[in-house]
């Protein structure tokens, strides 16, 4: 056993035993970070807080919550709406903050993407970065089942019904998930342990994997400078703050990232107090109803541009483009072929290749939502035949970009 | 400053798709009918000056509307209960003690007349096989038919209460509550449910409303639907603009237009809210401390980043 000596404070105790100094050296005050960066920069900790805000909110909901077919929707608009102190508040934040995440993992994808951030060494930063973009998607689906309400009722019978192959009529598979013909009781209750169990550990598990990818490459800066972290970070210890190009993580860069947090919140409440519409569906305020089929069956807006890919297409091609679009960003350290690590404006054809898939996403993301006739049906075939050939080229204009 | 340019880049991208998937696609989604403002411009204007005693006389007599309607504030009980009174029409004949206040003057003078079309139902009736609407036209009473049906008009307005003693839930029963049940309200098509000392005589209650829906269902083609969430699912102008004429959302519809005055459509705007958005003062308030609260938050953060950052420049 190591020795320990009669301790001198409380701190002291801690340290002999949890070595308390050395790590908050490692995690805070000794973890090195670029300081040319802008507030981009700072949506990691926006993605904490709003994940730390979905757990709260999710926990009281959880005390209140039916996951039964002929009560959930009355526990939620009900109980929890009606009846519960506050209930409607912490609905309305978990609501909120489901759909706004979204919104902050895209404008973080794109910052990578942007500054190249994914580029060598930094691979499995991209990679985490996108399992945990498939575990936010399932976690935001799964939860979208659970007040049983005309939207979530077909949507889960639509996306289920995705996994029958089209013509492989891989039905049983189906059942299977469903844990029945249609979506019901075992279908509801399964969402449910996904949603509150398994998912939210997959994901608690996929940002510690996420986190510690970053330490090892460091994080990017905002003109894909390469620093010499030993050297800069001796220069910051040795009192010239000022000339080194790196920062302490606490308080250094978490002063940054608060201050970017603080507006943030600002416009997170406003939504959840007097604009949440948007995450909330009007067509989910209706009871389920497996013989009444709406109008129109749309999944929240961060699904609508995957699911344009699918639509536009007979069956089994709307299958394949939907597989391929589901998978194809986790590829994307791969199939950018210059090593370049500079930011897009400075990158050539890849700049080009940067703002048409960003227009592309918004294309696709809007015609998703509107009815498939006309000229959204075309848009929609076009943005989706264009989305696909930027991954085709991305190889291409990238193997060809001339060095940096 | 570069942060700024960065930070309006991401913004316009943000209200773009906003603009695309909230505004734009929902009017593309849905179907939108613009206010008549509760005036019928399609029935025909009022021309007599009405005599409420005159009216009664005609009410209680000649007009027979006492057949069927109960007027409870004159004493006139209804000739049969909620559930037999839906076994032989359809849906129970509502009580006029308030129909004066609830319904609008120009609607009421029209629907004496021409019950049918008023409530813009003829489309449901098939007069080849002599089905004609429960409600009978009326044919005059010997007189200036304008004249007495504006005088049987006036005197359901003089035992109206006044509009401002109209509460949300009167507005709503006598409007819509008669085929409409809000769960969340208690409501059913017969009345509130209490609460009841005796499971027996709670099933009792039950199984009555359970009859009249299913008299209410053979008449409607459908059971009307419970309007607790309404408010959230379908919003304000929705169900206003869908109370002035249900043909405008849901063509060949059996639901009639409602012929409510513009005041009472509000107040049945505000008993759905009540509830289905039961919280929604209890929500702008608390909205005000916590904007408060963290626009001082994003001011402490603002001088903190300052503070530790003057050393780093």
């Amino acid at each position: 056993m190591a020795h320990f000596t009669k301790a001198t404070s409380i701190k002291d105790w801690l340290d002999q035993r949890l070595a308390i100094v050395k790590v908050e050296k490692v995690l805070a005050s000794e973890y090195w970070i670029p300081k040319n960066i802008n507030f981009l920069w700072a949506m990691g900790m926006i993605l904490v807080i709003t994940f730390v805000m979905l757990v709260i909110s999710g926990i009281f909901l959880l005390m209140y919550y039916q996951p039964n077919v002929d009560l959930a929707f009355d526990s939620v608009n009900y109980t929890i709406m009606r009846e519960v102190g506050y209930g409607w508040l912490w609905r309305h934040v978990h609501g909120v903050a489901a759909s706004v995440v979204f919104l902050i993992i895209y404008i973080h994808m794109f910052t990578g993407i942007y500054y190249g951030s994914y580029k060598k060494g930094r691979e499995m930063i991209w990679i985490s970065g996108m399992l945990l973009f498939i575990a936010f998607s399932t976690e935001a689906f799964s939860g979208y089942m659970l007040p049983w309400g005309q939207m979530s009722y077909w949507a889960g019978m639509v996306i289920t019904n995705l996994f029958a192959g089209g013509s492989l009529h891989a039905d049983g598979l189906v059942e299977w998930i469903r844990g029945d013909y249609v979506p019901a009781q075992a279908f509801l209750t399964r969402f449910f342990m996904l949603h509150v169990l398994l998912v939210p550990l997959a994901i608690i598990g996929l940002i510690g994997l996420h986190f510690g990818a970053l330490r090892i490459p460091h994080v990017n800066n905002q003109d894909g400078e390469e620093i010499d972290f030993d050297e800069e970070s001796k220069k910051y210890l040795a009192g010239d703050k000022a000339g080194s190009k790196v920062i302490r993580f606490a308080n250094d860069f978490m002063a940054k990232d608060m201050m970017v947090v603080g507006f943030y919140l600002v416009f997170f409440f406003y939504l959840v107090f007097y604009h949440y519409g948007f995450a909330m569906d009007p067509v989910n305020f209706d009871p389920a109803d497996g013989l009444k089929t709406p109008a129109h069956i749309y999944p929240e807006w961060y699904f609508l541009w995957s699911y344009e890919i699918l639509r536009p297409f007979s069956t089994d091609v709307g299958l394949m483009a939907f597989a391929f679009a589901q998978g194809i960003f986790v590829f994307l350290p791969f199939l950018d072929r210059s090593p370049n690590a500079i930011p897009a404006s400075r990158r050539g054809l890849f700049k080009y290749w940067f703002w048409a898939m960003l227009i592309d996403m918004i294309a696709l993301t809007s015609m998703g939502k509107l009815p498939p006739e006309g000229a959204f049906s075309t848009i929609g075939l076009v943005a989706a035949l264009v989305f696909i050939g930027l991954w085709i080229a991305l190889p291409i204009i990238t193997y060809f970009e001339k060095k940096a | 400053m570069k942060e700024l340019l960065i930070l309006v880049v991401v913004t316009v991208f943000t209200l773009v798709t906003y603009y695309l998937v909230e505004p734009f696609a929902h009017k593309n989604l849905h179907k939108h009918v613009e206010s008549e403002a509760f005036v019928y411009a399609d029935l025909p204007a009022i021309t007599k000056l009405g005599d409420a005693v005159r009216g009664k006389d005609l009410v209680m007599g000649a007009g027979a509307c006492t057949g069927c309607h109960s007027i409870n504030v004159a004493g006139v009980a209804a000739p049969m209960d909620a559930v037999s009174s839906a076994a032989a029409y359809g849906v129970n004949p509502p009580d006029l003690s308030n129909a004066g206040v609830v319904y609008d003057e120009k609607f009421l003078n029209a629907l004496i007349i021409n019950p049918a079309h008023t409530l813009m139902v003829e489309h449901t009736l098939d007069e080849s096989q002599g089905e004609m609407h429960p409600m009978i036209p009326f044919y005059g009473a010997g007189g200036d038919i304008d004249q007495e049906v504006a005088d049987m008009v006036t005197y359901l307005q003089s035992i109206a209460v006044s509009q401002e003693e109209l509460t949300p839930p009167m507005a709503f029963e006598n409007a819509c509550g008669r085929c409409h049940g809000v769960k969340y309200e208690q409501w059913t098509q017969i009345g509130t449910k209490g609460s009841f000392k005796h499971k027996r005589d709670e099933l009792a209650f039950d199984i009555d409303v359970l009859d009249y829906k299913d008299s209410l269902k053979a008449y409607m083609g459908k059971l009307p639907p419970d309007l607790s969430m309404y408010i959230r699912s379908r919003g304000e102008h929705y169900i206003s603009t869908l109370m002035e004429n249900p043909q405008n959302y849901l063509e060949g519809t059996s639901m009639p237009r409602v012929g409510v005055s513009a005041d009472t459509a509000e107040k049945v705007i505000e008993y759905l809210e009540d509830a289905g958005d039961t919280k929604r003062h209890e929500r702008e308030e608390t909205g005000k401390y916590v904007m408060i609260y963290i626009i001082i938050f994003a001011i402490f953060g603002l001088l903190w980043k300052k503070q530790v950052w003057r050393d780093l420049h």
